[in-house]
């Protein structure tokens, strides 16, 4: 089983957060900061397993993490998971936003992190893995971005108009304008 | 006018629409925009997000909780929005559901309160008809399920493992484990489906059932043993890695349940070790066969093969630059030195490489894998490699793990590997050199224990140990965090307790007198004192009552130990003031010439034993005396002075451990004179919590000593400094040669400026020695007159023998063991049973319900239709139940039952699964047949995936094979049997659920009885006909064919020749049944149907000559065989109903039945494929569709008292429900 899946960055930025287990806010970020630690330190080219930290853990789990230019993937599993295999997820995983992305890098992590959800939502489900086929998983997103866009259809018009808008930045020259006519029938 | 300019604002922001909300990316930009005061930043956008969510507008409100969603991964506690976020889960829109989903599985947990409101929203997105909001629910289900959804949704779950959609059923299946994880009681109805999918067509779906059945057999084991044989077929088959391995890990587990499929697994696991280039696969194969010959005891005649083989992947492993594969390989390879330490050994030269690895957890893993690797002839070399690595290794941290390591290696099993104890107290001598270790105790007892247990190197270690305490000071200058002055405490006792092998008593007493002792701690500067005495003793004691010397030695001795009451440690001080007064009445004595030396000796009388450590605990405890009672008051909490004291025997108990081997816990104590030794401070043992002082307290403790230092009038100032010159004028350490010392070693002399190089020396000797024994046997054994008799004699208590080298080694006699009262054994472990720590095992465990899960124990009740009421044929489950409850209970008493045995068990829980089937059941003839039935040969009748047809020959050869083996049953060992009989003892179980699987007669010669069931294929539009052929000559039955003429609405599938399918694989031995499957599309179901079927087949006589018989007979179809089970909720049942699309009704009446009402309707739903929607006391719907998808619909209705019935039914076709309606009348008649 999988008990937990963390991306953060190398400053401990976390940039995808999912237990698989209930853990509070607070110990979440602790755990998070833990693993850091624990990761950070260590050099590029030794091997990517590692005991579990204090809070995260006992002896049947391990860390299984890689590293990608500024990105941190670790992965928690006891050992009903095979190392290696999940080495590979990790990479199916990667491989997989970086299709749906195009070029994945961090920015797109941190303004899409409910994207990434829903890609990891492919990939594995209550700690176990779901599916490891990338073009599978691809497929899969695709087909839901498709059924987004089409009920964003039926009200797509007005939010396209919206975004247009906010480009323009309108909505402050909107709220600038003053509403006299209001103001007049009001008791302060 | 009272609007207010809230309202107003609120009001132009309605109407605006999303126009001045934040989306996700807008915060997120905003929160990179203010990094000085991000916090600030975000509780105003929380204060936002607040306004929004009240907000009616959904779109409002999802892009809200979309951004509580990424504030949650940023720490904050989004919980009170639990409400929120559950509104927009309910939306309709599949954009908004996710973000909804999405939050819940984020900030939801068993706990929250909400989710008892989400149960039916749930139910609803579970049944919806796009799969996608399907999988939505199920992933979100996944994250925060808990007890109570777990049991409502269970059904919900279980059907959607048979949903047309793969997407859909992997999902499910993989839910299923959270289910059982919150609701163990659904594990044992729904295993039966579970395990169905194992042969799933879709490879993921079958993933996913490998998986959560792995995830089971984690928990409990022994449940799923039954299960191995499907999955050896799956492992031979599968070409899923990610499968494999499940597999692969599975069988881990169960080997140690069963031995015999551990030894059929060596073969497929070699096979696939050879052919798999997936290392990830080749690693798990590994580990499951070292598993599987750790399970075997008795040796396999490849096994060697098998441990050689592994052993060279894993160097491949080691050898990889990959640092995972290094890692993984030495990990596999401590798991075969704990068996098989000689395979292991060869490969000493790459472990040894590993060392010198850059990653540390790689280094570490070698040294573990070293411990093991030792043995009498590689002890030497591989220490030797460890202390080079010590040298160069850098940070304390790895440098203290070797060093532990080292005397780990070299004190294991009592020193069995140790050929040469100089050497060995050279290393430890030369482990005191090492900088700022925290390990200078272990050392410490090391030289303690050894000198102790090894009598014959006393006088080597004596006059180590002598030029240690000559170099003290060294240690005082050392780091102040560094432990090392430990060895002092050992240095000093050894050399006063084993005075007499010293060479220089006189020398070694001075420069333990001239030693700034008092900078010690106390526990140190304690022996020192006491052992001064004992050598003060010694030398007056052999220099023949010689006055003039003894009072010299006497008044020096009183001179230099003056300094030392001046000790800031109480129990220093006051030793060294007893000390101090003893001598000066000894002076006093000697100088009135009424001294008798042997008094003073007497002080120190007695030898030195090791007690084993359970001794104590052995003693009875005298009447009367209550050992948790305090003797004095507890001493009060500031008693400072003494924590220094405490500190050591804590310290002390606790290095102990380290490398005491478990059962092998030994004190050490003067048997006889209790105060000559002063680790026996009784007093001090109260203090169970022992810290390590902070640098902050040795700082402080080293500024008051300094400050002791300034007011003490006696301390001599700069003393250190010219000591120190003196010193090392007297030890050139550096300029020390190596021949210089050897050949004063060889001399025999130990200088005292004998240093570093010592162990290297003895080493290059010891190996040398090594060789001319090694010559010399050869010689021996060449002149043939080699006495091995010698060596069994001479090693008494040795136990571990080091193959033929052993007598190459000089024996040296090792007190082992201990000392123990009388009359007891050291292996009693039965007090320890009361030691264990059972509060740690006692921690909450989600998976210990699963656990308590035992298959066997009770049939189960049927799954999906949740019939409450026990009708008739049940009434008899009481006594049922308790039959296989008995007899698995004295099953599980024998220690290993019988293949036999087991047998009988089977049989029984077989027989007695069939009283619990349906009335129609139990007039089958198989309840009568002598032989125990074989299981129905397709899995359960509802909708369940296709048996892909290509399977189909397969599938008859294991029947085939079983058919054999049901006739030497006896005496087929368990193994045999589940291997080749794939579905008894799983599917044994899964016989319940298949009660309208009804066997009936359909035609009957002299030769052959043929029995036949139908049930609907998992497919559309097709039947699924299965023959039960039963052989009653004692001759072979085969070529078998069967012809069935196609009707207007029914056409046999997969025919060999026109209308006919011949089984050719097929072959009935003398007096026993098989099965074959034959299958209709069906076009048309509105009418019964009566097929023309001709069955040919052919008996081979005894005589040799083949008969060909056919039998001809009408295959019965009737209306209720073209339905298929399928369960409506309620709801949606109330949905149909109002719908409008059961467009023809129907109505009977039956007077009177002989069954009451619910009886009833349990019988017509096994019968007809019917599952209840709801049953109220005296009415009950019912609900089905046939093989075409037209829903039926019945309501019964207890009309009278007279058991009378009224059935209304609906359905979209006419005559299909009349025909039904005709059917079921007749059958309640």
């Amino acid at each position: 089983m999988i008990k937990a899946i963390l991306v953060f960055n190398n400053s401990a930025k976390p940039r995808l957060i999912k237990f698989f287990e209930y853990y509070p806010e607070e110990i979440q970020q602790q755990i998070v900061r833990e693993t850091y630690h624990l990761v950070s330190k260590r050099d590029e080219n030794v091997c990517n397993f590692l005991e579990g930290g204090s809070l995260i853990g006992g002896n049947d789990y391990r860390l299984i993490y890689r590293h990608y230019a500024t990105l941190y993937f670790i992965f928690c599993v006891d050992s009903s998971e095979s190392e290696l295999g999940i080495l590979d997820l990790i990479q199916v995983f990667v491989e997989t936003l970086d299709k749906c992305f195009e070029n994945v890098c961090e920015l797109d992590l941190i303004f899409h992190a409910d994207k990434v959800h829903y890609i990891l939502q492919e990939l594995c489900l209550g700690g176990m893995v779901l599916e490891t086929s990338m073009n599978e998983i691809v497929a899969r997103i695709e087909e839901q971005s498709k059924l987004e866009k089409q009920e964003a259809g039926i009200s797509a018009a007005p939010a396209k108009a919206m975004t247009a808008l906010k480009e323009m930045n309108l909505p402050q020259k909107i709220k600038d304008i003053k509403l006299p006519d209001l103001n007049l029938n009001l008791r302060f | 006018m009272s609007t207010t300019m809230d309202q107003v604002v609120k009001k132009a922001k309605d109407s605006f629409g999303q126009m001045f909300d934040k989306s996700l990316h807008d915060l997120v930009r905003g929160i990179r925009n203010h990094k000085d005061d991000e916090s600030k930043y975000i509780n105003e956008a929380i204060d936002e997000i607040k306004q929004e969510l009240k907000q009616e507008n959904m779109a409002v409100k999802a892009n809200a909780v979309n951004k509580l969603t990424y504030l949650q991964m940023l720490g904050y506690d989004i919980s009170w929005s639990a409400f929120n976020i559950i509104e927009v889960m309910s939306s309709n829109k599949f954009t908004f559901k996710r973000i909804g989903y999405l939050a819940a599985s984020q900030c939801f947990h068993e706990g929250t309160d909400v989710l008892m409101l989400t149960t039916n929203m749930i139910r609803k997105d579970l049944n919806s008809a796009s799969m996608y909001e399907v999988g939505l629910a199920m992933s979100g289900l996944s994250c925060f399920i808990n007890g109570d959804l777990a049991r409502d949704l269970a059904n919900d779950i279980m059907r959607l493992m048979t949903s047309g959609k793969a997407y859909v059923r992997k999902r499910a299946v993989l839910l299923l484990y959270k289910v059982f994880l919150n609701n163990p009681d659904a594990l044992k109805p729904a295993f039966p489906r579970l395990k169905e999918k194992l042969e799933d067509p879709d490879p993921g779906v079958q993933a996913a059932a490998v998986n959560v059945i792995c995830e089971l057999a984690r928990r409990n084991p022994k449940n799923y043993l039954a299960l191995a044989p499907i999955f050896f077929r799956l492992m031979t088959t599968s070409t899923n890695n990610w499968v494999l391995i499940k597999i692969i890990k599975l069988f881990g587990a169960l080997t140690p349940l069963e031995p015999r499929l551990g030894k059929k697994l060596i073969e497929p696991l070699t096979n696939l070790i050879h052919s798999t280039s997936a290392m990830s696969l080749l690693y798990e194969c590994i580990n499951t066969i070292l598993a599987v010959l750790v399970s075997i005891s008795s040796g396999l005649p490849n096994h060697n093969a098998s441990i050689q083989l592994c052993v060279q992947k894993l160097r491949i492993l080691i050898e990889d630059s990959d640092q995972n594969l290094k890692y993984l390989g030495l990990l596999a390879m401590s798991k075969i030195l704990q068996t098989h330490p000689k395979s292991v050994q060869a490969h000493n030269d790459l472990i040894m490489q590993c060392l010198d690895d850059k990653d540390e957890s790689i280094r570490l893993r070698a040294l573990d894998l070293l411990s093991g690797m030792v043995s009498k002839k590689t002890l030497m070399d591989i220490i030797r490699k460890l202390m080079v690595h010590m040298h160069k290794a850098e940070g304390s941290h790895y440098r203290d793990e070797l060093l532990s390591k080292i005397i780990e290696v070299c004190s294991q099993s009592d020193y069995t590997h140790i050929a040469n104890f100089e050497w060995y107290i050279s290393i430890l001598v030369e482990l005191t050199r090492l900088e700022g270790t925290k390990h200078g105790s272990l050392i410490s007892l090391q030289l303690l224990d050894v000198a102790v247990r090894v009598e014959s190197i006393r006088e080597f270690a004596c006059n180590q140990m002598a030029v240690l305490l000559e170099n003290s000071h060294v240690f005082l200058l050392g780091s102040n965090s560094s432990s090392v002055a430990e060895v002092l405490y050992a240095a000093a006792w050894i050399c006063g307790e084993f005075t007499s092998n010293l060479k220089d008593p006189q020398k070694t007493l001075e420069s333990m007198l001239n030693t700034k002792i008092t900078l010690f701690p106390g526990h140190i500067q304690s022996v020192y004192y006491q052992n001064i005495l004992k050598i003060i003793t010694y030398i007056i004691t052999t220099s023949d009552n010689n006055d003039r010397i003894a009072k010299n030695l006497i008044s020096m001795s009183i001179d230099k130990m003056s300094l030392f009451l001046s000790s800031d440690d109480v129990e220093a001080q006051e030793r060294a003031s007893v000390i101090l007064n003893i001598l000066k009445v000894v002076l006093k004595l000697i100088e009135k010439s009424e001294f008798n030396f042997n008094e003073l000796n007497v002080l120190f009388d007695g030898i030195l034993n090791p007690v084993a450590g359970k001794a104590q605990r052995k003693v009875v405890v005298p009447n009367g005396l209550d050992l948790d009672a305090w003797i004095n008051d507890p001493p009060s909490e500031s008693e400072d002075e003494s924590v220094p004291t405490n500190q050591y025997y804590e310290n002390k108990n606790t290095t102990q451990n380290l490398f005491s081997n478990n059962d092998n816990k030994e004190d050490y104590y003067h048997s006889s004179n209790l105060s000559s030794y002063p680790g026996d401070g009784s007093g001090y043992t109260q203090s169970k919590t022992y810290a390590e002082p902070s640098t902050e307290e040795i700082e402080k403790q080293r500024e008051t000593r300094k400050q002791s230092e300034k007011v003490n009038p006696y301390y001599l100032k700069g003393s250190t400094q010219t000591k120190l010159i003196q010193k090392t004028d007297a030890s050139p350490i550096s300029s020390n040669t190596n021949d210089q010392s050897q050949t004063k070693t060889s001399t025999g002399a130990f200088p005292a400026n004998l240093q570093l190089s010592l162990s290297d020396q003895l080493y290059r000797q010891s190996k040398i020695d090594e060789e001319n024994r090694r010559l010399k046997k050869k010689s021996k054994t060449d002149n043939g007159s080699s006495k091995k008799g010698k060596k069994s004699t001479k090693k008494s208590d040795s136990t571990t023998v080091d193959e033929v080298d052993e007598d190459l080694y000089p024996i040296i006699k090792v007190t082992r063991g201990g000392e123990l009262p009388e009359g007891v054994t050291e292996s009693g472990n039965e007090d320890n049973e009361n030691d264990e720590p059972s509060g740690k095992n006692k921690k909450y465990d989600p998976h210990q319900a699963l656990k308590n899960i035992n298959f066997d124990e009770k049939p189960v009740q049927i799954v999906p239709p949740p019939i409450v009421q026990k009708p008739e044929p049940v009434e008899k489950l009481p006594t049922t139940t308790e039959k296989p409850k008995k007899k698995k209970k004295t099953v599980g008493k024998e220690e290993k039952p019988s293949s036999s045995s087991l047998k009988v068990k089977h049989k029984r829980e077989r027989s007695d699964y069939k009283e619990l089937s349906s009335p129609a059941d139990i007039e089958d003839k198989r309840v009568a047949s002598p032989a125990p039935p074989p299981p129905p040969p397709a899995p359960t009748t509802t909708a369940s995936p296709v048996v892909p047809t290509e399977e189909k020959p397969k599938k008859k050869k294991t029947k085939e094979k079983k058919s054999a083996t049901t006739d030497n049953k006896t005496s087929a060992p368990l193994l045999l049997d589940i291997m080749s009989d794939d579905i008894m003892s799983g599917n044994s179980s899964n016989e319940q659920y298949n009660e309208q699987n009804v066997y009936k007669l359909a035609a009957q010669s002299d030769n052959l009885v043929i029995e036949s069931s139908i049930i609907p294929s998992s497919s559309t539009a097709q039947l699924d006909v299965t023959f039960l052929l039963k052989n009653c000559t004692s001759s072979i039955i085969d070529h078998i064919g069967i012809n069935v003429i196609d009707s207007m609405s029914s056409k046999l599938l997969n025919t060999t020749s026109k209308n006919e399918i011949s089984f050719p694989s097929i072959s009935l031995f003398p007096h026993s049944q098989n099965y074959i499957h034959i299958y209709f599309a069906i076009t048309a179901i509105s009418f019964p149907q009566k097929l023309k079927t001709t069955l040919t087949y052919s008996i081979h006589k005894p005589s040799n000559e083949n008969q060909t018989e056919t039998i001809e007979f009408k295959l019965d179809l009737p209306c209720s065989q073209f339905l298929r089970k399928k369960t409506l909720n309620s709801d949606a049942f109330a949905d149909l109903m109002g719908s409008g699309t059961l467009t023809s009704q129907s109505h009977i009446s039956i007077p009177s039945s002989s069954q009451d009402f619910s009886s009833i309707i349990k019988t017509i739903c096994q019968s007809y494929r019917l599952t209840v929607v709801d049953q109220i006391n005296s009415a009950a719907s019912l609900y089905s569709e046939s093989i075409l998808g037209h829903p039926v619909a019945l309501l019964f209705k207890s009309s009278n008292s007279q058991n009378g019935i009224s059935i209304d039914g609906k359905s979209s076709e006419t005559h299909f429900l009349s025909n039904l309606m005709e059917e079921i009348k007749s059958f309640l008649k």
